[in-house]
């Protein structure tokens, strides 16, 4: 990571490309995140961890050399030699090799079972053992961490996304040694026991031995535990053994010595991150590597930069709970004075460390509520605003709870340097008015992000009201409106905007009052009454309009299955009405080219053969995407293929705020490319896994794994909820991933409140699916029973048997398309 | 000016348009929330389609307006002036309700 890291920096500085840069990976992956490992088992692939930018090593001057490690370093010549035995020189030799994990020297640690927590090969390893286990017998399975501190916790989160009970044994009296006190940790240890972690403390692994299939682990206090895998992860040590066989200068508990230049004892050799033992330590976080890695990129480029010590502060979530600790949090100077609040009822530890005249804060704890974390770590070493207490107290009213109270040199964040000065300097100059646009200009948040909630209460403290009104006519959102409308029994345009509004509406709140009233049941169609007049031209004659003025017609073939008969109907009635016909990426028939007075012609036929609409016109349940699945396929596991048709006849028809797609897939190798999917289904042997917020197009996200292993009346049940809460509270054409992406909380937010039901709505969000499948009908079936909606279908008011004249095709490959229409004139405006 | 009647008053759904052809001219009509008429050209100006009748009637400030059905862009249903687009306009025809039949003149 800082490696790759220090070759970004450096890409950036020498825009001449005055180096040349090869870079020699051991590993036969290039550089990932190793931060996030454990999403690895959460539904991330490798490449999803990737952080190498796709442009990095294609032009001539940056290469890269997987699976070629630096075997040895001859200074003298100035040469190093690779594992494949390639002899290279350098002017520059940057060591980023990192550190290797720490194994304690316990009996039986090298015992096939036992493993270390480190790269993807090791993650792959441990899946591949949990999974043999599952296998072999049936039951939970339980694993084994030996180490307490944050890598070991990082790597029980990772047994329990596999599904095992996980223990934890930490040598320390407490979880997290180097970062939290006793008050913290005990409260750590209490939350993370409430997770079926079991947490050993004060003792250790006294021997491991095989016991069949199994493994034995015997602690230092004579407790037996019976696993199926264990996995170190007691810390790491500096990879320095290239640089003492170099006969560099080494310290003597390991790391390889540099100076503030990250200038190793041959000035011609440089070191960078974990393997570096710098201003007397080792640091062993990622972003001090990151702080040497711009250091070094900016001495290389004539710079001055000195590293002279960074910040260890952290926030992190571990297994859900946050613990965040800064400054001097053990209260090791002298004198220190520590404030603590603890309430241990509603899960927050919070402890400043102070000066001993109670002037300076130094540093502090925070486990179970580390929101503070963003306004109290840049003051540390500056004076307090205000008494301690009030800084932490629950109410958090004081002084200093507000980054406002922050002097304008200080850091919010942390990892790019960015301080508050700089931050308020573009809200204001550029006119930054979101989160996204001070990422983009300060690069502030796009490290670890625990600087946001800051970045969020600056940008308010700035001035910058973030509107969230829809448009001129409501002041305020979609997800406001949709409360008031069914709060208040609302059922048409004109009543909300006579009590809410102004004006008389527009193109961006009337579809999405639309959207609300159908989405509420109000009003059985959406052409009844005054909602025709509310709605986009697409909804207005349930057809997509083309560029030519024409529309396409688009049947439901749910989870696009047809049968022979059906589909020989879709080609006579493209055929009789001169249709252009494209096969769908959502495995269905789209037939285009269609004026509006032939729609209702066009569907008589459909309908009569059993065609109903596919709603491809509204911003509602689209497809549910299928592959043939265990009927047929050789690999399926599932029946993939009901489970899509069970899914699409269940939803057709909803409104929501923007489109929604779904795929099923009846094993893991995913044919339907379900992940790309609002709503993700795959096969799994004892169940469905379901994944949520996937999306395709603009910005491509895969879906999250939300549920895993569960039968069809659960997935069904948490896909209703998560349909009904998404149209609930999402914003007026925001896709399920952006929703997903701006809960406060995000996935662990959205399970707690569609599978723990913690607002206590599941029982209404599952009504309201419930009402909508009992409600359903089929709108052009509805229209084509309708006189009244009929008469719409015209091109001339004046004409109704006159097409439109400005529409004609010509042939292309055996099919009509459009000719193009010419355009107007424009005024000429001087400037 | 010579009147073409085009149809019944209440044929016209409020806030919404339709489109009549005049003369080989295609004309959008609307009728808006207060009642009253408005007429101007069907065809878009931004992609030559014609479509204006199809788009949805609202307001801008005090201004009656319609937005293309097909990128959006919105034009004052008073004078055909495009409001996202000052180099952009659409003609405007008379139009008159007259003993329930709806009239436009033709220029």
């Amino acid at each position: 990571m800082v490696g790759q890291r220090f070759v970004d920096a450096l890409r950036d500085r020498d825009a001449r490309r005055r180096w040349r840069v090869t870079v020699l990976a051991e590993e036969p992956r290039r550089a990932y995140d190793r931060v996030n490992l454990s999403s690895y088992f959460e539904g991330a692939e490798a490449g999803d961890l990737d952080l190498v930018g796709d442009d990095c090593y294609d032009a001539g001057a940056y290469q890269l050399h997987l699976g070629e490690a630096a075997a040895a370093i001859d200074r003298t010549a100035r040469t190093v030699t690779t594992s494949r035995g390639r002899m290279l020189s350098y002017d520059a030799l940057v060591l980023a090799t990192g550190s290797y994990p720490f194994v304690p020297p316990v009996a039986g640690a090298d015992l096939p079972g036992c493993f270390v927590y480190r790269t993807l090969d090791d993650l792959d390893a441990i899946r591949a053992a949990a999974q043999r286990a599952a296998a072999s017998t049936p039951g939970r399975r339980a694993g084994l961490v030996v180490g307490g501190g944050l890598l070991g916790l990082e790597a029980a989160r990772a047994l329990r996304l596999l599904g095992m009970s996980p223990h934890v044994v930490e040598l320390a009296p407490r979880l997290m040694p180097l970062q939290v006190d006793e008050g913290g940790g005990a409260l750590l240890r209490r939350m993370i026991e409430e997770l079926n972690v079991t947490v050993w403390l004060g003792t250790s692994v006294r021997e491991i031995v095989r016991d069949g299939t199994r493994l034995l682990a015997t602690l230092a206090d004579g407790t037996e535990l019976d696993l199926d895998v264990v996995v170190f992860a007691a810390g790491v040590r500096p990879r320095d053994q290239l640089a003492r066989e170099a006969g560099l200068d080494v310290a003597p508990r390991g790391g390889i010595v540099i100076d503030e230049a990250c200038r190793t004892s041959d000035p011609g050799i440089y070191a960078i991150g974990e393997c570096a033992y710098a201003g007397g330590r080792v640091y062993g976080l990622v972003a001090p590597g990151f702080a040497m890695a711009e250091v070094l990129a900016d001495r290389l480029t004539g710079g001055a930069a000195s590293f002279t010590g960074a910040d260890i502060s952290t926030k992190l979530k571990l297994l859900g709970v946050d613990v965040a600790s800064f400054g001097d949090a053990l209260a090791t100077t002298p004198d220190a004075l520590e404030v603590t609040v603890n309430d241990p009822v509603s899960r927050s530890y919070s402890k400043l460390v102070v000066s001993g005249d109670a002037k300076t804060l130094l540093g502090g704890v925070l486990v179970g509520d580390a929101a503070r974390y963003g306004v109290l770590r840049p003051l540390v070493g500056r004076p307090l605003p205000g008494d301690p207490v009030t800084m932490i107290a629950p109410a958090g009213t004081g002084p200093g709870t507000g980054p406002g109270a922050l002097p304008g040199d200080a850091h919010v964040c942390t990892c790019h340097g960015v301080t508050k000065d700089a931050i308020c300097a573009a809200i204001t100059d550029l006119g930054l008015t979101d989160v996204a646009a001070i990422k983009c200009e300060t690069r502030a948040g796009t490290g670890c992000g625990s600087c946001v909630p800051a970045l969020k209460m600056l940008l308010a403290s700035s001035g910058v009201a973030v509107s969230r009104a829809l448009c001129e006519h409501f002041s305020v959102g979609r997800a406001e409106l949709f409360q008031i409308v069914r709060a208040e029994q609302i059922t048409t345009f004109s009543e909300l905007i006579e009590r809410h509004g102004r004006g008389r509406g527009c193109d961006i709140c009337k579809p999405a009052v639309a959207s609300i009233l159908a989405s509420l049941g109000r009003g059985l169609h959406v052409l009844d009454g005054e909602q025709a007049a509310l709605q986009d031209t697409n909804d207005h004659f349930l057809a997509n309009i083309q560029r030519n003025g024409t529309y396409s017609v688009v049947p439901r073939i749910p989870g696009g299955e047809v049968t022979p008969d059906k589909l020989i109907v879709l080609g006579e009635v493209a055929r009789d009405f001169g249709l252009y016909t494209k096969i769908t990426g959502g495995q269905r028939i789209d037939l285009l080219g269609a004026r509006v007075e032939q729609l209702p012609a066009i569907w008589r036929r459909l309908v009569d053969a059993g065609f109903e609409s596919g709603q491809a016109y509204g911003k509602s349940v689209r497809t549910v995407k299928s592959c043939i699945g265990s009927t047929w396929c050789r690999y399926g596991v599932q029946d993939s293929v009901s489970l899509a048709v069970e899914l699409e006849l269940r939803y057709r028809g909803i409104r929501s705020p923007h489109k929604i797609k779904a795929g099923v897939s009846g094993c893991a190798r995913e044919c339907a490319e379900a992940r790309s999917k609002d709503i993700g289904v795959i096969a799994a042997e004892d169940g469905w896994n379901l994944f949520v917020g996937g999306n395709g197009g603009f910005r491509p996200r895969h879906a999250d794994l939300l549920l895993s292993g569960v039968g069809k009346p659960a997935l069904i049940q948490t896909i209703d909820r998560f349909i009904m809460f998404y149209i609930r509270t999402a914003d007026r054409l925001q896709r399920t991933a952006t929703w997903l992406e701006s809960l406060d909380g995000g996935l662990d937010y959205l399970r707690s409140v569609i599978v723990d039901d913690s607002l206590g709505i599941a029982a209404e969000l599952d009504a309201a699916i419930e009402r909508h499948v009992v409600t359903y009908q089929d709108e052009w079936a509805a229209v084509l029973a309708d006189p009244a909606k009929l008469r719409r279908f015209v091109s001339f008011v004046n004409a109704p048997g006159t097409p439109d004249p400005s529409i004609e095709f010509e042939p292309e490959r055996g099919q009509p398309r459009p000719v193009s229409l010419p355009l107007p004139r424009r005024l000429e405006v001087a400037r | 000016m010579t009147w073409t009647t085009v149809c019944r008053y209440d044929d016209l759904q409020p806030e919404r348009g339709t489109a009549a052809l005049i003369g080989g001219e295609q004309v959008a009509l609307f009728r808006t929330f207060d009642g009253s008429l408005y007429a101007i050209g069907n065809q878009d100006p931004f992609t030559g389609a014609f479509v204006l009748s199809r788009g949805i009637v609202g307001t801008r400030g005090d201004i009656p307006t319609v937005a293309s059905p097909l990128h959006k862009q919105v034009f004052d249903l008073r004078t055909g002036a495009c409001l996202d687009d000052e180099t952009a306009f659409v003609p405007v025809f008379a139009v008159r309700e007259r003993d329930g039949q709806v009239e436009v003149g033709a220029r």
